[in-house]
């Protein structure tokens, strides 16, 4: 095999970049979070101790927003996943316009997501001109206030509709892969269609499911753009995620001190869900 | 094929390379950063008549108003130098004036700088020293149908109390054609918090003692904002917690609002037959009042300004010079005629026939900016400056949670007094932070 | 199916054809005269190309830099794994997690101590940092999909490692290679928050120039619509051009 010095070579230029990329604005957090800096009160500095971690950790926004970044992260996962690898088993077959239909699932991906949420936000989900209150009015319904009343629900239909496409494109090219003898040889041995998903299938798509949830919890746990189009974090903390929350502590009130210590939070958070992940799925994606 | 993709790969890297090489333009071309609302795109147009006159080069960055204001505090505040004007409002000039962030604007007599109207001046001054000049201003005031308050049989008199606000309200809801009043509720301090303390102002209500102690657990703004709750869940339009200006002019220009109280720019939109279906049918009256006429409608300008330090100073002044000159308000009424001159900033704009003629809300605009007073905006003693705000710097944060808290409130998820109290607590742990007491 | 799902562009394409008084009209219209009044306008008030230009340069700038990183780094991972192979993996992607805004003050302080503000080269450096960690992970498991005898067959035939990663893992991982480039340039040229704070009047990629159509006062729907579809079409196109290569070229373990 190659030889372990070699390897190190090769790998050395990536780490240490990352390593540069990591480690001076993370150790310029840390130094942040322990210093009063206001960018209004540039004046103002001097040591805090711990006094940035205290005012995020009492903020009243952020246990629910804890609960909601969880809420989001978990359940666009479920939803991305389970909605991807339908629609790639159903794409599989060979049908007429089976490109097409491939080309119109993947495009959401290609959108940007401020584009993404304001089209949501004004186009479908304004009770008054929306385009699903207009659907509601059609069956005599009444139109749903949706960033009002479910807000969180709200985010993750914008969100799955941009990130299954990624989900779905990951799984159609694992598909395709899938050996069609061994498939055929199942299906003659009497293997039912559930059976042969269950047994052959979903075995196959181990460690693409993997790359799809290690990427996408990784872009779901720091959604922003989202949250600040639409909702603006509310109505109260009902859409605040810890993402927005350090955004709104480092943009909307220039706190760099109290936003460094949200972002030491959300690097601890983001390890444990990491260590998480990697417990749960990292045999398929390693080994 | 496959043995290239090596070489193809690196030709591909190296070119990619290269196209990211630095880009180095000219040095002594003015960069300005802007709001991308519409006197701003006008005044990227007419630049070339500046240029023309004096040789020197803009260069614009155009953003939305809430990335530019995160943009250009960050920049201001770590000496960046990115910009050698900003677009700031009222409510960063005089802050940031103060700190020495900002050159002091100094114009010969020809600017006439008496000219511009005395709040706007006041509001974008610290200690008396000009720090930012108006490009334009705005107060807020009620835009209300005609048409459908005659049909209702009700009367607007030019300063309505607030419950007769509600009455009509009351009397001309008719859902879903039409909404008895759109307000704003998306939480932001610029957002509902603008518009929910002139509310609060005219119940008798203020941010703040004379200690700095916050007062948001007082009788007042628990009236104020009840009242506000009650009147917008009962009379306005489904998804008003996310609504601000835009959302809100999309709906009133569809005819879906029968009243409206914003910003008086307003006016120039919803009576522009080209984007308004009700462009004809409009009156205007002057902001609702309680108990108090202090306060009850607001004061903002989009203000130029220099950041200390930039090099091209001299050049950066000789730009605002001209663009919030008289002769800059001519040069747009020339192009495109006196009803889409930037106001609210000079009293000669006010003054001149063609635009009174051209502008059917002059008269009601005017009258609403001269009646704000950003230094004495509530009805007892407060030791800050600033009508729909509070000039500090912690006024932000405050108002960002205040903000959240209110639309929670108007959502129904949590009662008003909840809402109120979490509010208090936010701006009582801000205050303490920053170490007012 | 897939018109239901790709519906919202299909109908933000129909707004950017309106006025600004039609996109907003209830019941929404269908049917209408359709105008090309927004884009006119759009490239009247900003150099669309300019912006452009901007965005394939930091795109695929960033790209490079990333895929130059990592190929090595990755083919050294996945073929072979040290003690610590697991624990770096996963501490790259821990660098990922760091919220950017969280390190918007640090990175804006140094980019300006270099004097790169407003400079496609910074924009280009940081999207390579940012994508590393996910450009990294996904070459490593499609490397690790290269049948470990083959590369070392090869290894006799090639002595250096470099002629190795040349002419055995790039053509043999070359869909891995490809689709994981295609994903890195999808996500450098969404990538907003960057390209906005670190630009000016130089630098600015379609993201900028999408906040500059953005929530101004008054109504802006037709026209954020259409600087969308000017923003999105390109990332679009090319990536249905790729998509049918990269079905192909992308599927696991297709030299097994």
């Amino acid at each position: 095999m190659m030889r372990g010095r070699l390897a190190t070579a090769l790998q050395a230029p990536s780490v240490l970049a990352l390593g540069a990329w990591m480690l001076v604005p993370l150790s310029m957090t840390l130094f942040f979070s322990f210093q009063r800096y206001n960018l209004l009160y540039p004046e103002r500095s001097g040591l805090a101790g711990f006094s940035n971690y205290e005012f995020f950790w009492t903020d009243p926004a952020f246990g629910p927003a804890l609960a909601n970044t969880l809420l989001l992260v978990g359940s666009l996962l479920v939803v991305t996943v389970v909605l991807g690898l339908a629609l790639a088993l159903l794409v599989e077959r060979a049908f007429w316009g089976r490109g097409v239909v491939r080309v119109l699932l993947v495009s959401p991906f290609f959108i940007m997501p401020t584009v993404n949420a304001l089209v949501w936000k004004n186009m479908f989900m304004n009770p008054v001109y929306g385009l699903f209150a207009v659907a509601a009015g059609w069956f005599g319904a009444e139109p749903v206030d949706w960033l009002a009343e479910a807000p969180l629900l709200s985010l993750i239909i914008m969100l799955s509709w941009q990130w299954t496409p990624f989900a779905f494109l990951i799984f159609i090219t694992a598909l395709q892969s899938l050996d069609a003898e061994q498939a055929e040889a199942a299906r003659v041995d009497g293997a039912g269609y559930w059976s042969r998903f269950r047994f052959l299938t979903l075995p196959h798509l181990a460690r693409p499911i993997a790359i799809v949830v290690m990427i996408q919890s990784i872009f779901h746990l720091s959604i922003f753009a989202e949250i600040f189009v639409t909702t603006g974090g509310g109505p109260g903390y009902d859409s605040t995620n810890l993402a927005f929350m350090i955004f709104s502590q480092a943009l909307l009130q220039f706190d760099a001190g109290v936003a460094s210590a949200g972002g030491v939070f959300a690097i601890i958070l983001a390890n444990i869900v990491a260590i998480f992940l990697i417990r749960m799925i990292g045999r398929s994606l390693v080994v | 094929m496959k043995n290239n993709t090596g070489k193809q790969m690196l030709a591909a890297t190296v070119s990619s390379l290269l196209a990211i090489a630095p880009v180095t333009g000219a040095f002594a071309d003015l960069t300005i950063a802007t709001v991308n609302n519409g006197h701003m795109i006008e005044m990227q147009k007419l630049t070339k008549h500046f240029e023309d006159k004096t040789g020197i080069k803009v260069n614009w960055v155009t953003l939305e108003e809430g990335v530019l204001r995160q943009r250009v505090t960050t920049d201001i505040s770590t000496k960046g130098g990115q910009f050698d004007i900003m677009t700031i409002g009222m409510y960063e000039a005089p802050i940031w004036g103060a700190k020495g962030w900002l050159e002091e604007l100094d114009f010969g007599a020809a600017y006439d700088v008496d000219d511009i109207l005395p709040a706007m001046r006041g509001g974008l001054s610290a200690d008396g020293k000009l720090y930012a000049a108006p490009f334009y201003g705005e107060s807020s005031m009620i835009m209300y149908r005609k048409d459908l308050v005659d049909r209702a049989g009700m009367e607007m008199p030019d300063n309505p109390s607030w419950g007769h606000v509600r009455d009509v309200a009351a009397a001309i809801h008719n859902p879903p054609n039409v909404y008895g009043v759109c307000l704003r509720g998306k939480p932001g301090w610029g957002d509902n918090m603008a518009f929910i303390t002139t509310v609060a102002n005219s119940f008798g209500a203020r941010w703040f003692d004379e200690e700095w102690k916050p007062q948001l657990d007082s009788p007042a703004w628990n009236h104020a904002v009840s009242f506000y709750v009650d009147l917008l869940g009962t009379y306005g339009p489904p998804g008003s917690s996310s609504n601000s200006f835009n959302e809100i002019l999309a709906l009133y220009n569809e005819g879906k609002c029968g009243m409206w109280i914003d910003a008086t720019i307003a006016a120039s939109f919803i009576t522009d037959p080209k984007q308004s279906k009700v462009a004809d049918k409009i009156a205007f009256a002057q902001s609702p009042i309680a108990v108090t006429k202090r306060g009850a409608n607001w004061l903002w300008a989009w203000a130029l300004a220099v950041p200390a330090g930039t090099k091209q100073a001299a050049d950066a002044k000789r730009f605002i010079e001209w663009a919030t000159s008289k002769e800059y308000i001519e040069l747009v009424a020339e192009n495109n005629g006196w009803g889409s001159v930037p106001t609210g900033t000079r009293s000669s704009t006010y003054a001149n026939r063609n635009f009174l003629q051209a502008a059917s809300f002059a008269d009601a605009e005017l009258k609403a900016i001269l009646s704000a007073d950003p230094s004495n905006s509530t009805l007892d003693p407060t030791p800050y400056t600033g009508v729909q705000f509070a000039s500090i710097p912690e006024f932000q944060a405050i108002g960002v949670e205040a903000g959240k808290q209110m639309s929670a409130a108007l959502a129904g998820n949590i009662s008003v007094e909840e809402a109120l109290a979490n509010a208090q607590n936010a701006a009582d742990r801000e205050m303490r932070k920053a170490g007012y007491y | 199916m897939g018109l239901v799902y790709f519906f919202p562009i299909l109908w933000m394409f129909l707004t950017s054809l309106k006025t600004e008084l039609q996109a907003i009209a209830i019941p929404p219209l269908l049917f209408f005269e359709p105008t090309f009044e927004n884009f006119t306008l759009i490239q009247e008030r900003s150099d669309y190309f300019k912006h452009a230009l901007n965005s394939v340069a930091t795109s695929f700038g960033g790209t490079a830099i990333a895929m130059a990183l990592a190929i090595p780094a990755a083919y050294a991972m996945a073929t072979a794994p040290g003690r610590w192979t697991k624990d770096l993996l996963l501490w790259m992607l821990s660098t990922k997690m760091l919220p950017a805004v969280g390190v918007l003050m640090p990175i804006y302080l140094i980019v300006q101590k270099l004097g790169l503000l407003d400079t496609r080269l910074a924009l280009a450096v940081i999207f390579a940092m940012v994508n590393l960690p996910i450009v990294v992970w996904m070459l490593f498991s499609y490397f690790r999909e290269i049948p470990a005898e083959v590369v070392e067959a090869s290894r006799i035939d090639c002595r250096r490692t470099r002629d190795t990663i040349r002419h055995v893992v790039v053509p043999l991982g070359w869909g891995g290679i490809a689709s994981t480039a295609l994903l890195s340039v999808v996500l450098c040229w969404n990538e907003a928050f960057w390209s906005i704070n670190l630009t000016a009047a130089d630098a600015g990629t379609l993201a900028a120039l999408v906040a500059s159509f953005s929530s101004p006062e008054g109504l802006f729907w037709a026209k954020v619509s259409a600087v969308s579809v000017l923003a999105c079409a390109p990332i679009m196109v090319l990536g249905w051009f790729c998509q049918k290569q990269l079905v192909q070229g992308l599927t696991f373990g297709a030299v097994k």
